[in-house]
């Protein structure tokens, strides 16, 4: 068994910047958990301190059965991917894998049946002689992620693995990590601030903000139901409307179930369609923007006229002109919302 | 629109170049031109007439047996001296990379050797380590060792050996600082993931990464020793006892200075000149292929 348990995980640097506030998470064996939160929020900082590069100030990090608080991070049997591949620039592609295995004392037939095994899951065969300067990013990616895999470790980190690769590349990666992920299963935490990469990658997302937990589950829970604001502006693209209702409504506003007292309403772009009539929330707006992205549109409003911006998501190319009115509604089990003091969910 | 100044006319550049040039020419062309044409001649005891011997003075050097004791004493000074003022250099190098909390003062510190001209640390040594009176030799006197570089050799030895070390051990440091502060943070956490302890870090990674400043610094060394030691071994040894410490340059200034065999004098100078531009070369060569990763 190898899980990943967080309790109360905290980070104190020297100079007193206090980068996680008690974080606690439960990895289960083999899972995929992705870290997404805005820069600064203390990922790598998180996942630092599971490697061993970073000491933890409190709380308890434990890898399996064995908490792993004081271990070295070479007895961790951990394998971390860098943003930068950090592989050795001295050495051959080859050598660069082998370096893991040959500091183990592995033999070494053990540690060339490994090597070539991985080069030829990572498609790097033909670039085993070569040094790490004479390969492209995406290249130099997977012998850092041949350097991970051919030691087997019982968990593998990664750090903002494919930020450095253009987007198709990414795409591409990103689907063959998954793959890899599966086929190894291998317990895994991955940090990205990409949404997308997010979204697709993960067992569990955990969205992260100013060094704590603001949501963790499926990706799809986070999506149908964020507990928190935070949650529901960070996930999702374009971001979800988020309104604040005073308690005497907005102009343009109309809901079927009229809400008590100030809270934050959230509603979709996606969620929001156009109609004359219906709806337990109907928005009037009148277009300011409209942006064609190929199979659907995106028509930025405002609302009553006036008020705070809303978009609205529609399919096919059929745009309206600007400044025109429109009316646009939504479902109540598309509605989220939200205290407006504490930012915690109230349906 | 980029602006940008464009220079006519062919005067300029000339011009610019003129003053470094007036001093490469007057500085160094020059003298090392008098010293080949000096290789050249032989002068009576009394420098009342010169002859033109062609190659004779270099003959009669390296007939010599004392002319290669010289070379090998300059073989034996300048190894120990790059050997421990390399390592000496690295470590406090690691040591203020790993600690750079306190870096700043210790960089200070270690930086000031460096400014002391060579006569003044020899000096300094030998006042230190001077038999009858100095502070360290009283010290390793009364724990019962018999110290004096004014009769034995190779206490002599080690009395430049360590005066040239430690004013050398500033200007490596800076450099190994620099090397290592260049080598990215991730690449050696990335070793210690993999199972590498810091002794084998240091040996399987850092070291091969700082290999093009040591092999750098090596170069810079060598010619140190060959040639800016001479003021450290004539305040301290003078190249005694009974020439133990006589190196090459110092050789140069005592066959002509106190020999008078202006001649013979030079055809040693024509050598190390000679060696230091071997010697500069390989280094340019190297330095051209850049680093060996
Ligand atoms: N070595 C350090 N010393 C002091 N403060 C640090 C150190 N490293 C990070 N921090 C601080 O800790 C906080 C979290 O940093 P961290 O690198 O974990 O953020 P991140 O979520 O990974 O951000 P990004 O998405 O930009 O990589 C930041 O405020 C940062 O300034
Ligand atoms: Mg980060």
């Amino acid at each position: 068994m190898s899980d990943v348990r967080l309790q109360s995980v905290r980070k104190v640097y020297a100079g007193g910047v206090e980068a996680v506030k008690g974080v606690s998470l439960e990895i289960a064996d083999g899972q995929f958990c992705v870290l997404v939160g805005p820069s600064g929020c203390g990922k790598s900082t998180l996942l630092r301190m599971v490697a061993g590069l970073e000491t933890i100030s409190g709380g308890t990090c434990s890898i399996g059965d064995r908490e792993v608080n004081e271990i070295e991070p070479a007895d961790r049997d951990i394998a971390m991917v860098f943003q930068n591949y950090a592989l050795y620039p001295h050495m051959s592609v080859y050598d660069n894998m082998a370096y893991g295995l040959r500091n183990r004392g592995t033999p070494k037939d053990e540690i060339d049946r490994r090597v070539r095994e991985a080069a030829r899951i990572l498609e790097v065969e033909p670039f085993l002689e070569r040094k790490p300067r004479a390969l492209s990013g995406g290249q130099r990616q997977r012998v850092a992620m041949g350097r991970a895999i051919v030691r087997k470790p019982k968990v593998f980190l990664f750090d903002e693995p494919l930020s450095n690769l253009d987007a198709k590349l990414r795409i591409q990666m990103r689907v063959e990590i998954k793959k890899l992920q599966r086929a190894l299963g291998t317990t895994s935490i991955y940090v990205t601030h990409d949404q997308l990469e997010a979204m697709t990658l993960a067992d569990q997302l955990v969205v992260m903000n100013k060094g704590q937990v603001e949501q963790a589950g499926a990706p799809i829970t986070l999506y149908e139901r964020p507990m928190t604001i935070f949650v529901a502006g960070f996930i999702g693209a374009p971001p979800m409307n988020l309104l604040d209702l005073p308690a005497s409504g907005l102009p343009g506003l109309s809901l079927a179930s009229p809400v008590s007292g100030p809270v934050t309403l959230g509603v979709r772009p996606e969620h929001l369609e156009l109609s004359t009539e219906g709806g337990a929330l109907a928005v009037e707006v009148q277009v300011t923007a409209v942006e064609a992205v190929g199979a659907e549109s995106y028509i930025y409003g405002a609302l009553g006229g006036q008020g705070p911006e809303i978009i609205v998501r529609i399919p096919g190319r059929d745009l309206p002109a600007i400044g025109a009115s429109l009316r646009a509604i939504a479902r109540s089990e598309n509605l989220h919302f939200f205290s407006r003091e504490t930012g915690i969910r109230l349906n | 629109m980029e602006k940008r100044v464009v220079f006519n006319g062919r005067l300029l550049p000339y011009l610019l170049l003129a003053p470094q040039l007036v001093i490469t020419l007057v500085f160094f062309y020059w003298p090392a031109g008098q010293a080949v044409l000096q290789s050249f001649l032989v002068q009576d005891a009394f420098g009342l007439s010169t002859e033109f011997v062609w190659f004779e003075n270099y003959q009669v050097l390296f007939s010599k047996p004392e002319y290669y004791k010289s070379m090998v004493t300059t073989a034996i000074f300048s190894s120990l001296v790059a050997f421990f003022s390399l390592s000496i250099a690295l470590l406090l190098a690691v040591q203020a990379d790993r600690h750079i909390k306190f870096a700043a003062g210790y960089k200070t510190l270690l930086i000031w050797p460096y400014a002391v001209a060579p006569a003044v640390a020899g000096v300094l040594w030998l006042f230190m380590f001077q038999p009858s009176l100095g502070l360290v030799s009283q010290a390793i006197r009364v724990a019962g060792f018999e110290w004096n570089p004014l009769l034995r050799q190779d206490h002599a030895m080690t009395l430049v050996v360590m005066s040239a070390t430690w004013k050398q051990i500033s200007y490596n440091f800076l450099f190994f600082l620099a090397g290592l502060q260049a080598i990215p943070k991730s690449v050696i956490e990335a070793a210690a993931i993999d199972g590498a302890r810091p002794a084998r870090r240091f040996w399987t990674i850092i070291f091969p990464l700082l290999s093009p400043t040591t092999f750098f610094l090596l170069v810079v060394n060598v010619v140190y020793v060959f040639f800016d030691t001479f003021g450290i071994i004539d305040a301290a040894t003078q190249g005694g006892p009974a020439k133990g410490t006589e190196t090459m340059v110092y050789k140069v200034y005592s066959d002509g200075r106190s020999g008078g065999d202006l001649g013979g004098s030079a055809a040693q100078s024509v050598v190390l000149m000679v060696i230091v531009i071997a010697l500069t070369a390989i280094q340019f060569r190297y330095v051209e292929r850049k680093v060996q990763y």
